[in-house]
């Protein structure tokens, strides 16, 4: 299968500030690449250099057959972008931003009309097709960036950060209308700090850190990395806390953190529930008071803690279950 | 479509984008024929019943000041713009299509034209009913008003340059009034610039602003025997050295507009 996005040894740097130090990625046609990781890992600019938006200040990238900095003009016409910040114009209706695009696109007056209103009914935006995007929702103003992002219907598409700050609904139906595009045979690098929509989107992904991938693989070889699901429990007093975390540790199958503060442990396990009930069932012997108990997936931050040894800077603390 | 034709067509596009922001955003709309409005009558009516000047009425001498006033004022929703823009991400999305990247600045900037078109036709109809008069020829008349939409149209290149230096809508607001208001009042809109004291007198009278308000004079006919043309150069001859103004304007802050587009959206 030929790569449609192919990037080597990417770096740049902001001042004293290192952005990108080395970013390898391969990306083979048709498939949804997602690189995960928490602010400032340089996801953005990794994108920002692969849409033609920034220079990198050495190495080289190619994009649907295209070099991103030699034919950055001609590469254009064959990406569709969709970021962080809904590029969309507030003053505009949704259909007059679409058919802005569809004009800059060069598909023609009729065309740019015609493309508009069948995005906008695909994305089920209709109604608000011709009211200004001032009075659009976050999770409208997504889906109708989005929606600018596929008017040329673009073999490659970049989404930076598609669904972050959306409620769980609005995430939902966007992941629903890129995995669409998907079964269309569009290629798509995604980024994301969740780890839930890489798992539910991406056939690959590659986990940055410091401005390069620092892990790459399936969604399950990664969680396999990271020691699969956590059991969660709090104590009533510190002395419990200790005696847990002993008693735990032959449940293990990797380090077991513990929260004083919180009076909570994080024991990793391989057993699912099944961990969980016997958990219990120790803790119970050594009769101590369990207040709360629980069954996680990895989050972000576990991923991290066990690829790098360091936690996310930013701390993530979204828990996907 | 070859790239001059590409840059018309985007051009053309971002032009519509923009003429359809001005008519959603009515705030817009106020400072370009509600404040045009407000200063005539002010001007005329709170200076024009105080001052008196030999052989012609103060609102006649006055008005073709209010125009550029106007004008230079308006042609500040450039800048304005480009800040506000600049904070979103559309010029991202912008740059991430197959378009011409000059149909940025070139559609925002001749959008920017069309509401100044607006303001002066605001300014002459309220001026005739104050009492201002073309004494010239209509042909004469017609260039008055082209060359004042010339130099609005190359004043947005400035404001627009100005913007892209400074980026943030609050900064660029303080700076262009701080700058715009010396830059009229430091002119002959309103005084008699040969009768400024020391060094306020060469100021006003090579201040680019005197002498399109000195052309428009001209050109309007809103001249008087009685009081003669000062002695500077470009005074002496108003409309080429407007024009020739208007030229230069464009040929430093277009290219420099252009520069400073680009590094600001590549960051």
């Amino acid at each position: 299968m030929p790569a449609a996005i192919v990037a080597e040894g990417l770096t740049k740097k902001y001042g004293d500030v290192v952005a990108l130090d080395g970013m390898d990625l391969t990306v083979p046609e048709g498939t949804v690449f997602g690189l995960l990781g928490p602010n400032g890992a340089g996801k953005t600019t990794t994108v920002r250099i692969l849409t033609t938006l920034l220079k990198p200040d050495a190495g080289h990238a190619m994009v649907a057959g295209f070099d991103v900095v030699e034919d950055a003009r001609r590469l254009r016409a064959h990406i569709g972008a969709s970021g962080q910040y809904a590029a969309v114009d507030e003053h505009l209706t949704g259909a007059e931003n679409l058919e802005m695009v569809g004009r800059l696109y060069h598909l023609g007056v009729r065309r740019a009309k015609q493309r508009a209103r069948e995005l906008l009914e695909r994305f089920d935006l209709t109604e608000a097709g011709d009211r200004p995007v001032q009075g659009y929702s976050g999770g409208m103003r997504r889906r109708l960036d989005l929606a600018g992002a596929l008017v040329a219907a673009p073999p490659v598409l970049f989404l930076d950060e598609p669904t972050t700050g959306l409620d769980p609904r609005a995430r939902a139906s966007l992941w629903e209308i890129i995995a669409e595009r998907v079964a269309d045979g569009t290629t798509v690098l995604l980024t994301t700090q969740y780890m839930e929509e890489a798992d539910r989107l991406a056939d690959r992904i590659a986990v940055v850190d410091h401005g390069h991938v620092i892990a790459l693989g399936t969604a399950d070889q990664l969680k396999d990395q990271v020691g699969g699901d956590r059991i969660e429990l709090s104590m009533t007093s510190a002395a419990d806390l200790e005696t847990a975390r002993r008693t735990l540790a032959p449940l293990a199958v990797g380090d077991i953190q513990a929260d004083l503060a919180a009076l909570r442990v994080t024991v990793p396990v391989s057993g699912g529930a099944a961990a969980l009930t016997s958990a219990l069932g120790h803790l119970a012997a050594e009769r101590i008071t369990v207040r709360d108990a629980g069954l996680r997936r990895p989050t972000l931050d576990d991923v991290f803690l066990t690829l790098t040894g360091h936690e996310t800077d930013d701390k993530i603390k979204e828990t996907v279950r | 479509m070859n790239t001059l034709q590409m840059a018309i067509a985007d051009g053309m596009t971002i032009t519509k984008r923009n003429a359809l922001k001005i008519r959603r955003a009515p705030d817009m709309l106020g400072g370009v024929v509600l404040l045009p409005i407000v200063f005539v009558l002010l001007f005329t009516y709170v200076f024009g019943s105080m001052i008196e000047l030999p052989g012609m009425s103060y609102a006649e001498y006055m008005l073709p000041g209010i125009f550029v006033m106007t004008i230079t004022t308006s042609a500040q929703i450039t800048g304005y713009t480009l800040t506000q823009d600049l904070q979103k991400g559309i010029f991202d999305r912008f740059r991430t299509l197959p378009m011409s990247p000059s149909a940025v600045l070139t559609g925002q900037t001749v959008s920017d034209l069309i509401t100044n078109v607006t303001s002066i036709v605001t300014m002459i109809l309220v001026g005739l009913v104050v009492g201002w008069r073309v004494h010239s020829s209509p042909l004469e008349a017609l260039l008055g008003f082209l060359l004042l939409l010339l130099f609005a149209y190359a004043f947005s290149w400035v404001t627009a340059t100005v913007a892209l230096a400074l980026r943030t809508p609050e900064v660029f607001n303080n700076v262009a009034t701080l700058v715009s208001l010396p830059l009229v009042f430091l002119s002959n809109a309103f005084v008699d610039s040969s009768r400024l004291p020391g060094p306020l007198k060469p100021i006003a009278e090579w201040s680019p602003v005197s002498t399109l308000i000195q052309a428009a004079r001209e050109l309007f006919g809103n001249t008087s025997a009685a009081m003669p043309v000062p002695d500077a150069w470009p005074l002496r001859h108003a409309v080429p050295a407007a024009l020739l103004w208007s030229l230069v304007l464009l040929a430093v802050f277009v290219p420099l507009a252009r520069r400073l587009y680009k590094r600001a959206v590549s960051q």
